[in-house]
């Protein structure tokens, strides 16, 4: 073996601090001759029930309290216990430092994985994707959740533990309809933001007073309000919307929807990157760790370890298997960066004809580039290569409900990588998978009754548990509120409440 | 760079809150799962958590989403024999995978929430409100039972304190104090005879005064008593009240012919919740089994649910035994003592006056509580009538109630040890 004259840095299972921070060293040294920039890390090692504690808030060290949390924490507690499933090894969290878990009960092996794993692969997608650059801001996440948290507990003492729990629900039910999918928020400190939330407070009230306001105005004025629509353009942030016009809103609530608003945009990019993140934090533990075992660094015994776990971590079940639930991430994300690399490396006349403008370059830029510039929808609408589909035997399914049969649409072969490439990117755009719902209309000079819009997307139906999110809208808005579902122009079903 | 933090030992319930959160939202439905696992579980094992059950329905939190129909194309990996346009039979929906992939992945799993409460959770439910009752009562009242502790010494006290360490550390102090003038007047003279005897001519006169001041001084020193009246220490206890933490609990049952397994059944969930009730409040409990159909005998817990008597039933029985037990065995002072009786109302004619004066006269001013439940679906007799004239003149502490199934006895427990208002 090449490098074998080096001695490997363990050779037990068993972890220790010292050796934690050896071959964290060692990992780093290695992530930066793969130029990885990563945010300073901060590994922090804590039992199973933290573990289970962290899982159901989502991954945070510090959230506001609700309900909803102590159920997904009764539910993993449940299902740990009786041994229905393992919890992740790790917890990654996209702040500045970047804080990973390290779980106690992983051997060695595991702990470096981990590292390799979160703290360099994740970390960088964390630093250098652009949605993340865009949309997030790692400095000041802690002190936002800080802020939040101490807001809501605040509001609790004042207004009751039922009023802020009401309201919670609410915001959650419209969590995905929270996000602002084309600005750029603007990175403050909580000492800042406590100052711009009392502010806000007051601005808010007066505009939202001086949108209802009943005196009449001059004639001529009023008449140009009159015809003038309201919003002037169909708004999708429905709870930016409701923060900002919502007449019946307290300032403390108007306070408490912007917190959820901001919290459902710090991981709107972690659900559009899904794919991309996974599969980059799965190909650099894979890369660095390999790297290790080549420098002599690590024991056979290790790898097989580690080779063990992270082939159980990319399997893929096949659609017809009883374990089959959808596309792995992690496969499909690891899968297409190692191609990419290939492709750089031993380009075939395939790939030459598909990807004339990377094949044979240099893989490490390439795939820095990729990286930095894209997400999920477009990084397999622009990565995807034929060789990739046929290993993974993808094919494409429609399912029509005015057919009483599937059509295979397209299969892994010359006439169909483009339309499964094409499909498969559309399945991961946030835009198809969610109902397009906007608001259209607010009656503002007659019973304030606010007007939605559902726009079908090749006439999927809305499901059952509409009428519930509409009563939540309905406690937001105060008045009347009314959904129309439509297809091609016409409505094929309304509902409203109350 | 990178920061390594040992966070095992930060605390491990962070979630407890929002575990509480969720408790206190689903209330109801926890309330309604204990109830009915009071009712219906076997009673050896009612002291243990719990499962609960809450239906999917109810605990959803609502978002928008697509439902099923419409048009829509789906990758799956793993094709084998599939060729572009293939028709393919719809798989039936939950059968894991297939072409319906993603409305599967939603549409199913609509299996309930399911999640365990602790056995502690279990009783604070089935407890909830409930309060026993003249506890707070007796405590603000004054206790009656007394318990010494040590609080150093003291110069008073009976032979049999003496502490002998501290008293003769006193009467050695004393001896020290006493004859501290005369020993150095002793010296002083003894130095002084050793340097009239080391003369050559010694004073014959002045040794001779000298040997007598001395002897005088260790006469006199010796005359010091060795342990005086007022050296002696004793060790101190104070009396200190001690609430009663001891509870007795008296389970009486008529076995007579007229009650039934079904019927014991019940009586004994109404007993072992009230037993539960008392461990939550007691360091210690007693349990005397009295069992009665013409004559009363105590017997073990075995004895008392399992075996069966025929006969007629004289109530007034037990009540004589149980007066005589708490006489013989359980002091009111010093017991907290509670009552439990269950039957099904039958008694003989003329016994139940005899019952009445028994309870008013003798029992009922010892007792903390005493609960009488009458299973049965028929009219009342004599004994309910006679009992109703108890409680009205101990209302406080006497309750009666009617059970006519299993499914009452909770309820009927709480109105019998609801919390009441102060």
């Amino acid at each position: 073996m090449a490098g074998a004259d080096r001695k490997p840095i363990s050779t037990d299972s068993e972890w220790s601090f010292e050796l934690i921070e050896e071959y964290n060293e060692v990992i780093a040294g290695i992530a930066a001759d793969f130029r990885l920039e990563t945010y300073p890390n901060q590994i922090e090692v804590i039992s199973s029930e933290q573990m289970m504690d962290a899982y159901s808030s989502s991954g945070m060290p510090l959230f506001y309290h609700h309900w909803s949390y102590g159920k997904q924490f009764l539910g993993i507690q449940n299902n740990y216990q009786r041994g229905q499933m393992g919890l992740a090894y790790e917890i990654v969290i996209n702040s500045n430092p970047c804080i990973a878990y390290l779980m106690e009960e992983n051997t060695m092996t595991m702990q470096a994985l981990v590292i390799a794993h979160a703290c360099y692969g994740h970390n960088s997608f964390f630093k250098g994707n652009y949605l993340f650059q865009t949309w997030t801001d790692a400095d000041s996440i802690i002190d936002y959740l800080l802020f939040a948290r101490n807001f809501i507990a605040d509001c609790e003492q004042r207004h009751g533990l039922q009023a802020v729990e009401l309201l919670l629900d609410s915001c959650h039910a419209l969590m995905n309809y929270g996000v602002d999918r084309y600005k750029r928020p603007h990175p403050i400190s909580t000492a800042e933001e406590k100052l711009r939330q009392k502010e806000r407070e007051r601005l808010l009230q007066e505009q939202v007073n001086d949108l209802w306001r009943t005196i009449p105005g001059k004639p001529g004025e009023n008449a140009e309000l009159q015809a003038a629509p309201f919003p002037k353009e169909p708004q999708e942030n429905l709870l930016y919307f409701l923060e900002k016009n919502a007449p019946l809103l307290e300032p403390w609530q108007r306070e408490v929807v912007r917190i959820v608003r901001k919290v459902a945009q710090y991981f709107y990019p972690q659900r559009q990157t899904q794919v991309m993140n996974e599969g980059w934090a799965t190909f650099w533990h894979y890369t660095i760790l390999n790297e290790m075992y080549d420098r002599g660094l690590v024991t056979d015994g290790f790898m097989m370890e580690f080779l063990q776990s992270h082939t159980s971590v990319i399997y893929q079940p096949d659609f017809d298997s009883p374990y089959y639930s959808g596309i792995n991430p992690y496969t499909l994300g690891f899968t297409m960066m190692q191609d990419i690399r290939r492709i750089c490396e031993a380009p075939t006349e395939e790939d030459k004809r598909w990807f004339p403008e990377f094949a044979g370059s240099d893989w490490l830029d390439t795939l820095h580039f990729a990286m930095r510039n894209f997400k999920d929808e477009s990084f397999i609408q622009q990565y995807l290569s034929p060789k990739v589909i046929r290993d993974l035997k993808l094919f494409c399914a429609l399912d029509d409900d005015e057919q009483s049969t599937i059509e295979i649409m397209a299969i892994h072969d010359d006439s169909g990588y483009r339309d499964v490439r094409e499909q498969l990117a559309g399945q991961y755009n946030l835009g198809d998978r969610e109902p397009n719902i906007q608001i259209v209309n607010i009656d503002i000079r007659g019973d304030r009754s606010m007007h939605l819009q559902h726009r079908q997307h090749n006439r999927k139906p809305l499901d059952q548990s509409t009428e519930e999110v509409l009563k939540h809208l309905h406690r937001l808005w105060g008045f009347d509120v009314k959904l129309d579902s439509v297809w091609q122009g016409k409505t094929t079903k309304s509902y409203s409440c109350p | 760079m990178a920061y390594l933090i040992d966070r095992r030992l930060n605390g491990k319930n962070k979630s407890a809150v929002n575990r509480q959160r969720f408790l206190r939202r689903y209330r109801k439905h926890i309330k309604e799962a204990v109830a009915d696992a009071v009712s219906s579980r076997s009673i050896t094992d009612i002291d243990s958590g719990e499962t609960i059950t809450i239906p999917k329905g109810d605990i959803e939190e609502p978002v928008f989403g697509h439902g099923p129909g419409g048009k829509r194309s789906i990758v799956h990996p793993g094709n084998k024999e599939f060729v572009a346009g293939d028709q393919v039979e719809r798989p039936k929906r939950g059968k894991g995978g297939g072409a319906g992939g993603k409305a599967s992945n939603q549409g199913e799993g609509m299996d309930d929430f399911v999640f365990q409460i602790t056995q502690d959770e279990f009783l604070d439910f089935m407890f909830d409100e409930l309060e026993l009752p003249n506890l707070v009562k007796r405590q603000l009242a004054g206790t009656d039972s007394f318990k010494y502790r040590r609080a150093g010494f003291s110069t008073v006290g009976t032979p049999n304190q003496i502490n002998i360490v501290r008293s003769l550390k006193a009467a050695n102090g004393r001896r020290i104090a006493l004859g501290a003038s005369k020993r150095r007047r002793l010296k002083e003279l003894e130095t002084q005879l050793a340097a009239e005897q080391a003369e050559t001519s010694p004073n014959e006169f002045k040794l001779l005064q000298l040997d007598e001041e001395i002897s005088e001084l260790k006469s006199r020193l010796k005359k010091i008593p060795f342990l005086d009246d007022f050296d002696i220490r004793y060790n101190m206890n104070v009396k200190e009240p001690q609430p009663t933490s001891k509870a007795v609990m008296f389970c009486i049952m008529d076995v007579s012919g007229s009650m039934t397994q079904d019927v014991k059944d019940i009586a004994k969930r109404f007993f072992i919740l009230l037993y539960l009730f008392l461990q939550r409040n007691y360091d210690h409990i007693d349990v005397v089994f009295i069992r009665h159909h013409t004559s009363a005998k105590e017997v073990d817990e075995e004895e008392f649910f399992y075996s069966r008597e025929t006969g007629g039933t004289v109530v007034s029985s037990a009540l004589k035994l149980m007066k005589s037990i708490m006489q013989a065995r359980y002091p009111a002072s010093q017991w907290n003592i509670y009552g439990a009786q269950a039957s099904d109302g039958d008694n003989w004619k003329d016994d139940s006056s005899s019952c009445f004066d028994l309870l008013s006269n003798d029992i009922m001013p010892e007792l903390q509580h005493y609960s009488y439940v009458e299973i049965t679906p028929n009219k009342h007799q004599a004994l309910w009538y006679e009992y109703e004239q108890v409680r009205n003149q101990f209302e406080e502490s006497f309750a009666l109630q009617q059970i006519t199934s299993n499914a009452d006895i909770y309820p009927v427990f709480r109105e019998l040890f609801r919390r009441r208002p102060a």
